[in-house]
């Protein structure tokens, strides 16, 4: 019995189909399995209260610098306070901060919760750009009513050149 | 007076591009070789006119005329004439006018040089690049317009951002633009061919050049962008999967697959339809990246010059763009003719291949860069998809295709044996195994994946030589005759087996960079020092400097190794006069092909000396990742250089009534 289709048309077309099938298994599988698995949340330090994600849960943490609050250790160790208007944590970074990093400015530190409640980050995030702050990190503020002005460029962009 | 010039040559631009779309097409219409020919002059006319406003916007530039707009917001009297001149297409305004310029001027080539063409192809074709001018000159001259003038003019600029103060930053963007929009030529002749109803391998001959063009400064342009993110952002990473990265790389794997899908409906009449699909997709992945980049919609460590609002009407232009090419292709794809027939083993069914692979790849890619969009949409939650992601999905697919790659080449049209290609391939695969070994053994035996990059980048290398070798029959036949071969191969396979090879050397750069880099970060005072690696680092002294706009700490690092200097390094951290933002400007010792880098923290007063953050990496062939690109890139220059004999070919042949339908 000869089950292959015999116009040569047909035969390619099913020759192209066993082509693209495994291919188009093995990207969707891949990608499904990747987003399920390999992406972060977003959370302010209210958000993460909330939610309370384990120690350990790779996730990023955006808010303001509370102003005050950063300590530069002499063994490059850095500690300071991402804060919402409602909830703060405490966060613990090893490395060089990124050059806009300032008190006061909106940042997201990419890591984990420690079992004592501080944060451990792995990456900190600043804008390249001092006149924006990070998207989420606005959103979230907005949100909370924190928000000055409409939009980014009024409470931001216009910031005087020094 | 320069800029109400330059203002009036973008409103007349717009006119003129306006002018090239109702000339061109109703020359088209009625056949009328004058009305064409007019519309080609009004294409011309449109380049000159955005060519003379965006001289007007440099010189505002040049002379810091910050009565401009523009200009206040993006430069200062103090920076140097090359950040000056960047700064042109350093802001969102400034950057739309390139991407005009390169519009209007890809149109302008096109209406000169396109005489190989079917005359009602050429003219629907110019009428279409005439169409994307006139709605993208409207959005820059109505929505984005670079030569506004300020009513208050302030005494001094808002500078660049100083990250952006960067020789290979001042030249990458138009490297990318000309990427990009050397898209637009493909869609608009994609989209006369569907007008014209027919696709035919004069046709696939005819976008071949274009897209190659596109392509190679794409490589160029991202290239040039991963290696300033090397070492401008002072921590050795060269690609984040930012969805800024992203948006560029979504057109170049388009790209790629289109130049492979073009060879197959050039030389075989085949993949017609496809290779239209790819064309269409393409120009659209261009113009979502400008959204994406241009909009912030997604958050990114390379956002600048982002403007929320028009985003908005950068994303109606994508729409409306998009779904007039697409809604073509729907309509008229089904009367595009079947080409040729081939075997399961043939090459066609190897650039088939190819085009599954890069397909899927893109489509994880779109996916992964647009998931936080589609997820915020539906439960309102933040997320970010980050390397993981795109290491889980993008890479075995990539290693899938580069593991066929050396294959293709090797393979015969309609009809290919396998068992012969597996041969004489045979060499190439022992030393590929052997590399890979050799890594393990010497190197490291606990990193097997990286040993197994290893082994695909020489692979790959060793893969391309093999064809090399096969095309000019070296050392089987005699040397008269091989030398024969090899001065006689055209300029087209030396640029793919370049190309290849490029490829090759970029994955071994990537896979030995990435598995074995080596990084220590320690507090020093001067006099102190650390390791990293085999190299031991001192820091001898640290330096005030002053430059044009900043003033720099800068610190002078020895670097021994084995008790012998190897290199003094100079990493500097400058503090910009205007806005107070601070750079780390690292230092690179170059080893053979491995980097040392240094970078000079900020300064930390405590007890005691003051002491300095310094952190330093061992990057091995870190040079490979940026010269694989640029190999590629020659390649496709080389290629290139083949045009004019192709485009006779394609003239001669578009005559011959016989051969469509092979």
């Amino acid at each position: 019995m000869n089950l292959r289709p015999k116009s040569p048309k047909a035969r390619r077309r099913l020759m192209l189909v066993l082509a693209i099938a495994p291919v188009l298994a093995l990207a969707v599988g891949l990608t499904l399995f990747g987003l399920r698995n390999s992406i972060s949340f977003f959370y302010t330090p209210s958000q993460a209260d909330a939610a309370r994600p384990p120690p350990g849960r790779a996730l990023q943490l955006g808010g303001l610098v509370a102003v005050g609050s950063v300590v530069k250790h002499p063994n490059g160790r850095v500690d300071f306070t991402i804060a919402d208007r409602i909830a703060s944590d405490r966060v613990r970074f090893q490395g060089d901060l990124p050059d806009l990093f300032r008190e006061g400015q909106g940042v997201v530190a990419i890591g984990a919760f420690s079992a004592d409640g501080t944060f451990q980050a792995k990456q900190v995030l600043a804008k390249h750009d001092e006149r924006y702050m990070p998207r989420e990190v606005a959103a979230a503020l907005k949100a909370q009513g924190e928000w000055r002005g409409d939009g980014a460029k009024a409470a931001y962009a216009k910031a005087p050149p020094r | 007076m320069i800029t109400e010039i330059g203002s009036f040559s973008l409103v007349l631009a717009l006119a003129m591009a306006l002018a090239q779309t109702l000339l061109s097409g109703l020359g088209r219409l009625r056949r009328s070789a004058l009305l064409a020919a007019a519309g080609q002059g009004a294409a011309i006319a449109a380049f000159v006119s955005v060519a003379a406003a965006f001289a007007a916007l440099l010189h505002a530039f040049v002379t810091s005329d910050f009565s401009v707009a523009n200009v206040a917001a993006n430069s200062h009297t103090e920076k140097p004439l090359l950040y000056r001149v960047a700064g042109a297409w350093g802001s969102h305004e400034g950057s739309m006018l390139l991407w005009c310029l390169a519009l209007t001027g890809y149109g302008a080539v096109m209406a000169m040089f396109g005489k190989g063409l079917r005359a009602s192809l050429r003219a629907s074709a110019v009428a279409v690049q005439g169409g994307l001018g006139a709605i993208f000159l409207a959005y820059t001259v109505f929505a984005s317009n670079p030569l506004l003038r300020l009513l208050n003019p302030p005494v001094e600029g808002r500078s660049l951002n100083p990250l952006l103060q960067d020789p290979a930053l001042a030249i990458h963007p138009p490297f990318l633009y000309g990427g990009y929009v050397g898209m637009s030529v493909v869609f608009s002749l994609a989209v006369a061919a569907l007008i014209e109803g027919r696709v035919d391998a004069a046709w696939a001959r005819w976008v071949r050049p274009w897209a190659l063009t596109a392509w190679s400064l794409l490589t160029v342009g991202i290239t040039l962008g991963a290696f300033w993110a090397y070492y401008e952002l002072g921590w050795g990473g060269w690609w984040f999967w930012d969805p800024v990265e992203n948006a560029s790389f979504m057109p170049w794997l388009v790209a790629t697959a289109l130049l492979h899908s073009a060879i197959v409906t050039e030389k075989r009449g085949a993949l017609a339809g496809w290779t239209v699909f790819l064309a269409l997709t393409a120009f659209t992945f261009s113009m979502l990246g400008a959204f994406l980049v241009r909009s912030g919609v997604l958050t990114s460590v390379h956002a600048f010059a982002v403007d929320p609002t028009r985003g908005v009407l950068l994303l109606a232009i994508l729409g409306l763009s998009a779904g007039v090419g697409f809604g073509l292709f729907a309509w008229r794809a089904p009367a595009i003719a079947p080409g040729g027939v081939f075997a399961p083993i043939s090459r066609e069914s190897a650039l088939v291949l190819n085009n599954v692979l890069l397909s899927a790849a893109t489509t994880t890619v779109v996916l992964g860069t647009l998931y936080p969009l589609i997820r915020e949409a539906m439960d309102g939650r933040a997320i970010s998809v980050g390397p993981p992601y795109f290491n889980l999905t993008f890479t075995p697919l990539m290693a899938a295709l580069l593991i066929l790659t050396p294959a293709g080449p090797l393979l015969a049209w309609k009809r290919g044996d396998a068992t012969g290609v597996a041969q004489r391939l045979g060499l190439a695969a022992g030393l590929a195994v052997a590399a890979g070994l050799a890594t393990l053994m010497l190197v490291s035996p606990r990193h097997a994946w990286g040993a197994a990059g290893v082994a695909l980048g020489a692979w790959l290398i060793a893969g391309s030589a093999a064809e090399l070798l096969e095309r000019t029959r070296a050392f089987r036949a005699p040397t008269a005759e091989v030398w024969r071969r090899f001065s006689g191969l055209p300029r087209g396979a030396w640029g793919m087996t370049l190309a290849h090879a490029g490829l090759g050397v970029f994955v071994l750069g990537a896979c030995f960079e990435t598995t074995w880099k080596v990084e220590a970060a320690e507090t020093l005072s001067v006099g102190r020092s650390l390791d990293v690696g085999a190299y031991h680092l001192t820091l001898e002294r640290i330096d005030q400097v002053a430059g044009p706009n900043f003033d720099a700490e800068r610190g002078t690092i020895r670097a021994v190794r084995q008790g012998e200097l190897v290199c003094t390094a100079r990493p500097e951290r400058r503090v910009f006069h205007t806005g107070g933002q601070t750079t780390s400007e690292v230092a690179i010792c170059q080893r053979g092909f491995s980097h040392l880098y240094v970078v000079l923290g900020e300064r930390r007063d405590g007890a005691g000396a003051p002491v300095w953050l310094v952190r330093a990496y061992w990057n091995p062939w870190a040079s490979l990742i940026f010269l694989g690109p640029l190999l590629m890139a020659l390649g496709g220059a080389i290629s290139l250089s083949d045009r004019r004999l192709r485009l006779g070919v394609a003239r001669r042949k578009a005559n011959a009534p016989t051969e469509t339908q092979a």
